[in-house]
């Protein structure tokens, strides 16, 4: 019980209080990138959140049984992106021969995740947290989920802005900036719903 | 004097962070205050210069196909020196920037720069390029960093100026200040420079060679027009 609770609080920490773009700013670009429209933004989140739990779940081994044995856990940054990079690598040639129709909807989206500050940060983020296995795979799933709910409320967002009368100076990235600002204010609406929940 | 030029573009005509918008997730992460921005500016300035430094001097060695990989081997080494740097010397500075530290790897300036410039010029140009992009993205963390921390905390640097003038207004210390600034300086450096800054998308982004979304999207726009 403990754990599932455990692995709970990790899920909705994830979404909802630290959500990984309004609150921990990863991710960023694809987030101000892909978010025109919203089959973009459901395929960019998916495919952000299929390779975090991947990379989560590949990097775990690799740093607890090669590079804490050996000594080298400062070198998790270049192995981290090396396995990252080779991984998204593999995730696209197999999709590409296998799932043909997954491939043309997320396919696209893949060799942009290598340099997403989400995956590199979610794998780091796991060690320094000194989550166990199951829980790695959690909260990299929370990050992803979040991404993708952040990116899916934001298309419609910037659907509507579009069709509006914006003072000459801020539009484009200005206006498309102020509207994160608050889709993030609401985010922070959400603050302490994880302790009312499980108690703390 | 073309090497002048090199070095003064990244400042302000095509600073990487407010007119190319490059590098946002630290720009928006770090940047709670003035200090935080000027280390994480000179730690992603240090890794800049020194892969500019060795990609320009490798770019005959790497093949073509693997660039990418490459270049970011090599961008990931030294960021694991800046980051032991850091940690002995300067721990506090370390633990304020956190994962970010880690990050500066994936951070799209530096594999920009080494996509769209190191990779084409001699060496002297390269490093110059680096350090006014360097220099032009600490400047923007700084101008950033000190207007959040201004009006979130009545200081800039951590010393008092005016604390009776203003009453701190947290919000520009939490995540959606940061959104809101940022969005505010680009308009403005967009009004000054009478440039607009460059459209969000995939135009500026190092990876766009890679990606097949960029090349459908541009397709679609040609089919369009």
């Amino acid at each position: 019980m403990e754990l599932v609770k455990n692995l709970m609080i990790i899920l909705f920490t994830g979404i909802l209080t630290e959500n990984f773009i309004l609150n921990k700013f990863y991710g960023i670009c694809p987030f101000l990138g892909v978010s025109k429209t919203t089959n973009g933004a459901v395929g960019m989140g998916l495919a952000v959140t299929f390779v975090m739990i991947g990379a989560s779940a590949v990097t775990y081994p690799i740093y607890h049984y090669v590079l804490v044995p050996l000594g080298t856990e400062y070198l998790k940054t270049i192995a981290f992106i090396l396995i990252i990079a080779a991984f998204v690598q593999i995730v696209e040639m197999v999709l590409k021969k296998y799932v043909k129709a997954l491939y043309r909807s997320l396919g696209v989206y893949l060799p942009l995740i290598t340099t997403n500050c989400a995956v590199l940060g979610v794998t780091i983020l796991n060690i320094d947290n000194e989550y166990g296995f199951l829980e790695s795979i959690v909260s990299a799933l929370a990050g992803g989920v979040g991404f993708l709910l952040v990116m899916v409320i934001f298309s419609g967002v910037r659907e509507r802005i579009s069709r509006c009368n914006v003072p000459k100076a801020l539009e484009g990235t200005p206006i498309t900036l102020i509207a994160a600002s608050i889709t993030s204010l609401s985010f922070v609406g959400f603050g302490g719903i994880v302790d009312g929940i499980f108690g703390g | 004097m073309s090497y002048m030029k090199e070095f003064t573009k990244g400042l302000l005509r095509e600073n990487p962070n407010l007119v190319m918008l490059l590098g946002m997730c630290p720009t928006l992460a770090v940047t709670t205050m003035a200090q935080n921005g000027l280390g994480m500016g000179l730690a992603t300035t240090f890794v800049l210069v020194c892969s500019n430094l060795v990609i320009s001097l490798l770019k005959r060695v790497i093949p073509d196909t693997v660039r990418l990989p490459c270049f970011i081997v090599i961008i990931a080494g030294f960021v694991t020196f800046v980051s032991i740097m850091l940690d002995s010397f300067l721990p506090e500075l370390s633990e304020a920037l956190g994962v970010f530290l880690s990050l500066i790897t994936v951070n799209c300036i530096i594999l920009g720069r080494a996509e769209m410039f190191a990779c084409k010029n001699k060496v002297l140009p390269s490093v110059l390029d680096g350090l006014g992009m360097g220099l032009g993205f600490t400047m923007s963390l700084i101008v950033v960093g000190a207007i959040r921390e201004f009006f979130g905390t009545g200081k800039v640097f951590g010393i008092g100026i005016m604390p009776d003038l203003i009453e701190p207004m947290t919000i520009f210390i939490l995540p959606a200040g940061g959104f809101f600034t940022l969005g505010c300086v680009i308009a403005i450096i967009g009004v000054i420079t009478k440039k607009k800054p460059k459209k969000i998308g995939c135009e500026n982004c190092p990876s766009k060679d890679a990606c097949k979304s960029y090349a459908a999207s541009s397709e679609t726009q040609k089919e369009g027009a």
